[in-house]
């Protein structure tokens, strides 16, 4: 099978890789471009643990080819945050304690990001909506929803 | 497996012509998990994302054309074909989780031939048309006349959906889309229905099409409950007789998601509540 040459941004970074053609994004970002920090659950859509956005925009990583992304910018959570200054999305789930496991907290970040991207107040409900697609065995979610909103509420300016 | 992007849709049908086992790739949350999840991979993927329009949410006609590899998200996004087709975008948006919606598309839930589409009853109640090309040609049939039954659609050798079109929404006129899921998000309808109404000066209903949906081995029109409909405001006897047609329409499966006697019963009682809904967004008042 021949493989094909991809050219790509991840997380600002200009990248090229050589992919076969049924290789998915989740396979080329945690085997061949060492990014770890998506995780495969499910490998079929349904769990949100490979969590990545293409271009702005949320996708599972499992469900695209890694031949898909050719000129496109992808962000992962290695994007998001450093060890020394995270994330408020990620400083706020440690600090509610809203992971045990932590298999499916990269996505979580990543999801969260996009919504708060796209809708920097939202309510408890479309939270739970928008994370709908994340799940986790560990949490039973109040926590994590606590912490988004108030990762949302700080990222606003106001008082969390 | 070979991975082609297509350049243009002729392409694309010559690439499907070739005799090789051939899919398409749009959004492909239902061809990539096939693949996983069945083990085998075509001889030949084609990516039909790059095609000029497949992408594109265009007026024509006061109506809207949706191409085939426009995704749910995009058509959430789109004030202007929410307003006028709320009931078809909001089946759309049932499909899947937030991180599907950024991929999955209308066609491609249209195409994979699921009884239980979310979108397909919300189109059919809505008129729509999907665009055929093909070795002849181009043609327009309406999305009801595509379907054949689970898994299949009437499309022919090498064919392809390239876009669906809405036609314009008229005044008073609304549409809505209801299912049943045992839980609140990500899952597949155990029984569904789309209401498309059309109001006179009166606020009595003037036309209906009531669409069921995962209750047969496609989705159905229902006449009968659409006729019970016309003439009236949604008074009780109106949709009493409404959700008896449905039942009367209903030929599901039994399985460990929904009994037949359960589909039968809940798709009338979808039917009605999204008549009310479909009934308020036309301006009439309950």
């Amino acid at each position: 099978m021949s493989k094909i040459h991809v050219t790509t941004q991840v997380n600002g970074d200009a990248v090229e890789f050589l992919c076969a053609p049924d290789e998915t994004l989740l396979d080329v970002l945690r085997d061949r471009l060492n990014l770890t920090g998506a995780k495969e659950g499910c490998g079929t859509g349904d769990c949100g643990a490979c969590s990545v956005t293409i271009d702005g925009r949320l996708v599972a990583s499992c469900l695209v080819l890694g031949a898909e992304v050719e000129g496109s910018a992808i962000e992962t959570v290695e994007g998001i945050g450093t060890a020394d200054a995270l994330h408020p999305l990620q400083r706020h789930l440690l600090e509610h304690a809203a992971l045990q496991c932590g298999i499916c907290t990269p996505g979580i970040v990543v999801a969260a990001k996009a919504l708060l991207l796209q809708n920097p107040d939202p309510s408890e409900e479309e939270t739970r909506y928008w994370l709908a697609g994340n799940l986790c065995r560990c949490t039973g979610y109040d926590k994590i929803i606590r912490a988004v909103l108030s990762a949302a509420s700080e990222l606003r300016g106001e008082n969390a | 497996m070979r991975y082609l992007v297509a350049k243009d849709s002729r392409e694309a049908v010559a690439l499907l012509n070739t005799g090789e086992d051939a899919r398409l790739l749009a959004g492909g949350t239902d061809v990539l998990v096939r693949m996983k999840l069945e083990g085998k991979t075509p001889d030949l993927l084609i990516d039909i994302k790059e095609i000029s329009g497949f992408s594109d949410i265009t007026t024509e006609n006061g109506g809207f054309r949706i191409g085939a590899a426009v995704s749910g998200a995009e058509m959430g996004e789109h004030a202007a074909l929410k307003a006028m087709w709320p009931g078809v975008v909001e089946a759309v948006e049932l499909i899947g989780s937030t991180q599907v919606q950024g991929r999955a598309t209308m066609v491609g839930n249209l195409c994979n031939g699921s009884p239980a589409a979310d979108s397909v009853p919300a189109m059919m109640a809505a008129g729509a048309m999907a665009r055929i090309e093909g070795p002849a040609g181009t043609r327009d049939v309406l999305v009801a006349d595509l379907l054949e039954g689970p898994g299949k659609t009437k499309l022919g050798k090498a064919e392809l959906v390239s876009s669906v079109f809405l036609p314009a929404g008229l005044p008073k006129a609304g549409d809505a889309y209801l299912r049943f899921i045992p839980r609140t998000e990500m899952d597949i309808a155990v029984a569904s229905a789309a209401v498309s109404l059309v109001l006179d000066d009166n606020n009595t209903v003037a036309e209906a099409s009531v669409v069921l949906g995962a209750v047969a081995r496609t989705a159905v029109f229902v006449p009968n409950a659409a006729a019970a409909l016309v003439g009236s405001k949604l008074e009780p006897e109106a949709l009493s007789a409404c959700a008896a047609a449905c039942a009367a329409a209903c030929s599901p499966i039994d399985d460990r998601r929904g009994t037949i006697e359960f589909r039968t019963k809940i798709a009338g009682v979808m039917a009605t509540r999204a008549a009310k809904i479909a009934f308020r967004r036309a301006g009439g008042k309950l």
